[in-house]
C-alpha cells in the first residue's frame, strides 16, 4: 500500500476534482456566506444582536436542553446498549431495530408525536397532569424531543465498543478480588469512556441545532421555550436578514466547536481501543 | 464454606444477578417503549381515528397529492447527484493518498453538524431578494428560493455525507487489489470501476442511498426555510404535516405523518435486512 501503487489506478484528479467543485458549491460557499454576511454588520452590530435578551436565551435554552438531554441520554443509551450486548430476552432484535427509528423518521413526525403522546389529554401526559408535571409547551417538552432524537447516537457509538470489550478483563479483576460494582467502576467505564463521551457529544451536537421535533412540542414563547434555530425562522420572516445571520452565525461557531470536539474524541477513543486489545493479550495468554 | 462463598462470589463479578438482570432489561424497555414505541404507535392511532374514510380522504385531497409529488421530485433529484459525489469521493478517499485527506473527510461530514434551518438559511442569503448570489440568476427567469430548487438545494445539503460516509470506509476496508489486478489483466479505468469496484461496493452503496433517501424525503428545518410554504406548490409532505396540524386538522396531519413513518420503517426493514444478509459487503461499523 505504497503511494506508488496506490496512484497506480486512474480517475483521481477527476474523483477528487469532481469531489471539491460539489462541496465548494454545495457546502463551503454558501456556509462562508453567512459570515461574510455577518462581517458586513460589524463588530458592533454583531455585539449588539447577540447580547439582546432574546437572542441570549434563545442560545442558553437550546444550549441548556440539548445538554440536558445528552447527558439523559449518555445514561440510558448505556444502558440500553448494555442490555442488547449482554443480555437476552423476547424481542430483542424488534427493538435493535427500532432503536435507529429517530434517523429514519422525520423529525415533524416525531415532534407532532410526542407532543400527542405529552400533551395534557395524551396518553403519558393525563397520568402527569394530576401530579402538576407538565410536559408539552415547556421546556421540558423541548427534552424530551432531544432525549428521541439523540438516543441512537449514544447507543450506536457505545455498543460496539461493549460488544469488543474482553470478558477476560473482567474475569481478571473478578478473579483477583473486585466485586461486581467495582468491575464496573475500575474496568468497565474507563474504558467505555471515550465512546460514551463520542456518543454524549454527537447527541448534544445533534441536539443544540435540532428544529423539527421540537417546535411542536416547545410552545415556542420568548424567553422562555423559544429555541435558537426558531428565532433564526422568525428573523427571517420578519426579513431582519441581519439578526437571523448573527444567530445563524454563532450556532455554526458552536457546531465547529462540537465537530473538532467529536473528531479528538474518536480519535481518542480508537487509541483507546488499541491500548486495551494490547492490554487484554497478556491477560489471555496467562490463562492458557 | 469459604470456598462456597468465594466461588459465589466470583460468579457475581462477572454478571449481575438475575434479578439485577431482568431489573435493567425492563428498565431499557421501558424507556424505549415510553421514548421509541409510542410515539410511533400513537401516529397510526391519531391518523386512523377518526375512521378509514377520513384517512383516505386526507391522503388524496390535491393539496396532498402535490405535497407527495414535490417530496418524490426533490428526493429524486438529490439522492442521484449525492449518489454520485459519493462514488467520486470514496474513489478518491478510498484509494488515493494525497495530504488534506483527514480535513476533506472531516469537511464531508459538515452538513451533519449544521443546523437544518441554518441549512436553509445560507441559500436565502445567497439567493434570496438582495442574496448576494442574487446576481448570478437575475438575467434568468430562474427563481430559487420559494420554488423546486431551492427545495432541492437543501435537501441535497442536509443529505450530502450519506453515501459518501458509507463508501469511504468500505472501500478503505477493501483495498485496491482488486482493481490492480482488472487492471493488470488490460481493463481500462471505467470497465475497473464498472466491473469490480461497483459490484463490490453495491450494497454499502444501497445501504447509503436508503438512509440518504430517507432523509432527504423527510427533512422538515432546511426546507421549510427555503420552500415558502405555497399550498399545493411548494409543499413537501412534512410540511403539509405541519400546516395541517397548526389548523388543528389533526386527523389529516396524522394520516400524511403515518405516511412518512410507513417510508421510516421501510427504510429500517431494509436497513435490517442488509445487515443481517449482505453485513459482510457494508462497512465495519454496520456488522452485526
Amino acid at each position: 500500500m505504497t503511494f506508488t501503487s496506490r496512484s497506480a489506478l486512474p480517475g483521481f484528479h477527476l474523483a477528487l476534482g469532481y469531489t471539491l467543485v460539489y462541496l465548494s458549491l454545495i457546502v463551503l460557499i454558501p456556509l462562508a456566506g453567512v459570515f461574510f454576511k455577518a462581517a458586513e454588520l460589524g463588530l458592533a452590530e454583531i455585539w449588539a444582536i447577540l447580547r439582546s435578551e432574546r437572542v441570549l436565551s434563545a442560545l442558553t435554552l437550546s444550549f441548556g436542553t440539548a445538554l440536558i438531554a445528552a447527558a439523559l441520554n449518555a445514561i440510558f443509551g448505556t444502558l440500553v446498549a448494555w442490555v442488547f450486548v449482554r443480555y437476552d430476552f423476547p424481542g430483542k432484535r424488534l427493538f435493535d431495530t427500532m432503536i435507529d427509528l429517530p434517523f429514519a423518521l422525520p423529525t415533524a413526525v416525531a415532534g407532532i408525536a410526542l407532543t400527542a403522546l405529552y400533551a395534557g389529554n395524551g396518553w403519558v401526559g393525563q397520568w402527569l397532569e394530576p401530579l402538576g408535571i407538565k410536559i408539552a409547551f415547556t421546556p421540558v417538552g423541548i427534552i424530551i424531543a432531544l432525549l428521541f432524537i439523540g438516543l441512537p447516537f449514544v447507543v450506536r457509538t457505545v455498543e460496539p465498543v461493549l460488544r469488543d470489550m474482553e470478558k477476560e478483563l473482567e474475569e481478571a479483576a473478578a478473579s483477583l478480588g473486585a466485586s461486581r460494582w467495582q468491575t464496573i467502576r475500575l474496568v468497565l467505564l474507563p474504558s467505555l469512556l471515550p465512546s460514551l463521551l463520542t456518543g454524549f457529544a454527537l447527541a448534544f451536537a445533534r441536539g443544540v441545532g435540532e428544529y423539527g421535533s421540537v417546535i411542536f412540542i416547545a410552545g415556542n414563547l420568548p424567553y422562555v421555550s423559544e429555541i435558537a434555530p426558531l428565532l433564526i425562522v422568525i428573523r427571517l420572516e420578519e426579513f431582519d436578514y441581519a439578526g437571523a445571520t448573527v444567530v445563524a452565525a454563532a450556532m455554526l461557531v458552536i457546531a465547529f466547536v462540537m465537530l473538532f470536539v467529536i473528531n479528538s474524541l474518536q480519535a481518542w477513543s480508537n487509541r483507546h481501543k488499541v491500548r486495551n486489545q494490547s492490554l487484554a493479550l497478556p491477560v489471555q495468554g496467562a490463562k492458557q | 464454606m469459604s470456598t462456597t462463598l468465594s466461588v459465589k462470589a466470583n460468579h457475581s463479578a462477572v454478571t449481575e444477578s438475575a434479578g439485577m438482570r431482568q431489573l435493567l432489561i425492563a428498565g431499557a424497555l421501558l424507556f424505549l417503549l415510553l421514548f421509541l414505541l409510542l410515539p410511533l404507535i400513537s401516529v397510526f392511532f391519531e391518523a386512523l381515528r377518526n375512521g378509514i374514510g377520513t384517512y383516505a380522504e386526507a391522503l388524496t385531497e390535491p393539496d396532498a397529492l402535490a405535497a407527495i409529488k414535490l417530496t418524490l421530485i426533490a428526493a429524486g433529484i438529490s439522492v442521484p447527484l449525492n449518489l454520485v459525489f459519493g462514488v467520486a469521493a470514496a474513489w478518491a478517499v478510498a484509494k488515493f493518498e494525497f495530504r488534506g485527506k483527514t480535513l476533506l473527510i472531516t469537511l464531508i461530514d459538515l452538513p451533519f453538524s449544521v443546523s437544518p434551518v441554518v441549512a436553509g438559511l445560507i441559500y436565502i442569503l445567497m439567493f434570496g431578494e438582495s442574496g448576494w448570489a442574487a446576481g448570478l440568476i437575475a438575467d434568468t427567469n430562474i427563481q430559487i428560493i420559494f420554488a423546486l430548487p431551492g427545495i432541492v438545494l437543501a435537501t441535497i445539503f442536509v443529505t450530502f455525507p450519506f453515501v459518501a460516509r458509507e463508501l469511504i470506509p468500505l472501500m478503505q476496508e477493501q483495498g485496491t487489489d482488486d482493481e490492480q489486478a482488472a487492471l493488470s489483466l488490460g481493463a481500462n479505468g471505467w470497465q475497473t470501476f464498472w466491473h469490480v469496484t461497483l459490484p463490490n461496493v453495491r450494497w454499502g452503496l444501497l445501504y447509503g442511498v436508503l438512509l440518504c433517501n430517507a432523509r432527504a424525503m423527510g427533512e422538515f428545518g432546511a426546507v421549510s426555510v427555503v420552500s415558502g410554504h405555497i399550498r399545493g406548490e411548494t409543499n413537501t409532505m412534512p410540511l403539509h404535516v405541519e400546516i395541517l396540524y397548526n389548523e388543528y386538522n389533526f386527523a389529516a396531519a396524522f394520516a400524511m405523518a403515518s405516511v412518512l413513518a410507513s417510508l421510516a420503517l421501510l427504510t429500517l426493514g431494509l436497513k435490517s435486512l442488509l445487515e443481517t444478509r449482505h453485513g459482510e459487503a457494508l462497512s465495519q461499523s454496520h456488522k452485526h
